[in-house]
């Protein structure tokens, strides 16, 4: 039989759609490498504005802290229950899917609202709450990783066998953690990972609720540096599409080598 | 606590005056006053054509990667490359557009010095609606290409076949078997499309600076700036006219998904 050749209309297409893509990606590297100076190509001056900027730092470390408490806090709180969601209730499965995508409903430009209104004006809640990010930030950003977090989880769970792995460890007389963390984490883990790197994108990216309630962090650090410096700004900006790059890349491999496709969409914008 | 009682509060608010009494003043001044009515319209406007646009794109797209012939490498890097695509946005996103195109751009800067023409005295400028819409358009066909792509694979290929051998035309197959069984997936994509481009804050407010565009979201960023309400209600209200869009659309969605997962294997 002959091969089949590959369609020219759906040359056409591809090529159209993988210019529109790439362009702007090409553009950017070329504007981040012009001398800030005279406007010509090529310098690295942008990139050492950025790397030696210490407010590029503190941000970008405050928004990695800020990604990996979301995480821990994330994954301590929906493993136990997506776990005993698919034990023991599973009739509530269709209502924490559906709990899942309230936050497409409320998006994070309304969350903010309800959060500040909610936060000062009705529980006046105190300074030390509202103005560390570990806690106002992390509370919101678990609620804006929950859908990403959940499906991630709820498809790990769905590969293996809850039940029998749960009879056999406690009836070789584990008690209730060990199972959970010796038997059922392990089993889940590419899941769980997944799930992870996708908070992390969400987290590092996040820019409505941390502009709007007033926090430093690196997507707001990248829209003020844009105000002064146009060409850092485009080096940062390529940072921090390697940054989404990276964890979408490690989803897809943790993924392939664990046998199963996960890939969800961010939230970020 | 940190989603149902502030959404709450959010709803509550929207119906209340400064006295803490019930009202509907806030939400039907949404309709009564000028300003946030053009925001709801450009909004619906920029959701509406960037969800039809980026849904028809993201469709051929697809399906050009998919089909026979086309070789698989081409398809998995449409494929992975989608997936990181769709979360672009923000910021990031924004910045890489104005490098692009904005006043000193690149491709604007190489339109003006090849053919001779500034694109910016020509109506175009990236602050602009088109210029949001255009965009837009860079998280929402990635985002149709991963939607979509599992319902192409689900066309199976006897289907093709058996009409062609009973004597149908391709255009009669897409007509009778092929677009009805898409249907439910594409109108459910373009919903989560539309959703998607009405909820987006980020890349429009670093696009416009947050004041050149009436966004919806733009206009609640600016009755909240620097975590205190200048203009709560109104900020209420819009969030609560946001929330209704949205919802409102969830309830077609969720059946459309539902109807969409028949014909899956």
């Amino acid at each position: 039989m002959r091969k089949p050749r590959i369609a020219p209309s759906a040359v056409v297409w591809l090529v159209l759609g993988a210019a529109y893509f790439l362009i702007p990606l090409v553009a950017t590297l070329l504007f981040s490498l012009k001398n800030a100076n005279t406007g010509k190509c090529c310098s690295l001056s942008a990139y050492g504005v950025i790397l030696h900027d210490p407010q590029f730092w503190t941000t970008i470390k405050l928004s990695f802290r800020l990604a990996l408490e979301t995480i821990v806090v994330g994954l301590l709180l929906f493993v136990p229950t997506i776990y005993w969601v698919h034990l023991r209730l599973p009739r509530l499965r269709p209502l924490v899917g559906f709990m899942a995508l309230v936050p497409f409903v409320v998006p994070p430009i309304i969350l903010v609202v309800g959060l500040l209104k909610f936060y000062k004006d009705t529980l006046h809640a105190p300074f030390w709450f509202l103005g560390k990010p570990d806690l106002f930030l992390v509370g919101a950003y678990v609620v804006l990783a929950f859908p990403y977090i959940y499906f991630s989880l709820d498809a790990g769970f769905r590969a293996i066998d809850v039940h029998t792995l749960t009879e056999a460890s406690r009836g070789l007389g584990a008690s209730w953690r060990t199972t959970l963390g010796r038997v059922i984490l392990p089993n889940i883990r590419v899941a769980a990972l997944s799930g992870a790197f996708l908070t992390l994108a969400i987290v590092m990216g996040e820019f409505t609720l941390a502009s709007l309630s007033a926090f430093h962090t690196f997507p707001t650090y990248l829209q003020q540096i844009n105000q002064d410096k146009a060409y850092p700004a485009a080096a940062a900006t390529l940072l921090s599409f390697g940054i989404t790059w990276a964890a979408m890349l490690s989803i897809l491999l943790i993924g392939r080598r664990g046998g199963q496709r996960t890939v969800r969409v961010g939230i970020g914008r | 606590m940190f989603l149902i009682l502030p959404s709450a509060t959010v709803l509550v608010g929207a119906f209340q005056n400064d006295h803490g009494g019930y009202t509907f003043h806030n939400v039907a001044s949404l309709v009564s006053t000028a300003s946030t009515r053009d925001a709801f319209r450009t909004s619906i406007e920029v959701s509406l054509i960037t969800a039809l646009l980026g849904g028809l794109l993201g469709l051929l797209i697809a399906y050009a990667a998919i089909r026979k012939g086309t070789p698989g490498w081409i398809r998995s890097a449409f494929g992975t490359f989608s997936g990181v695509a769709a979360n672009f946005g923000g910021i990031p996103l924004a910045f890489a557009f104005i490098a692009t195109l904005g006043t000193i751009g690149i491709v604007t800067t190489f339109i003006n010095n090849v053919f001779g023409i500034n694109i910016y005295e020509h109506g175009f400028a990236i602050w602009s609606q088109k210029g949001v819409e255009l965009v837009y358009l860079y998280f929402q066909i990635p985002l149709m290409i991963l939607v979509i792509a599992p319902a192409i694979d689900g066309l199976r290929a006897e289907w093709s076949e058996a009409s062609s051998n009973l004597g149908a035309s391709r255009l009669q197959y897409w007509w009778h078997i092929g677009m009805p069984v898409l249907m439910p997936s594409i109108l459910g994509a373009v919903i989560l499309l539309f959703g998607n481009a009405f909820a987006a804050y980020a890349t429009a407010y670093a696009l416009t600076s947050g004041t050149g565009l009436p966004l919806v979201p733009l206009l609640i960023g600016n009755d909240l700036s620097g975590n205190v309400f200048t203009n709560p209600h109104e900020g209420q209200a819009l969030a609560f006219g946001m929330f209704f869009v949205l919802a409102a659309m969830m309830i077609f969605y969720i059946p459309l998904q539902r109807r969409a997962s028949r014909w899956a294997k």
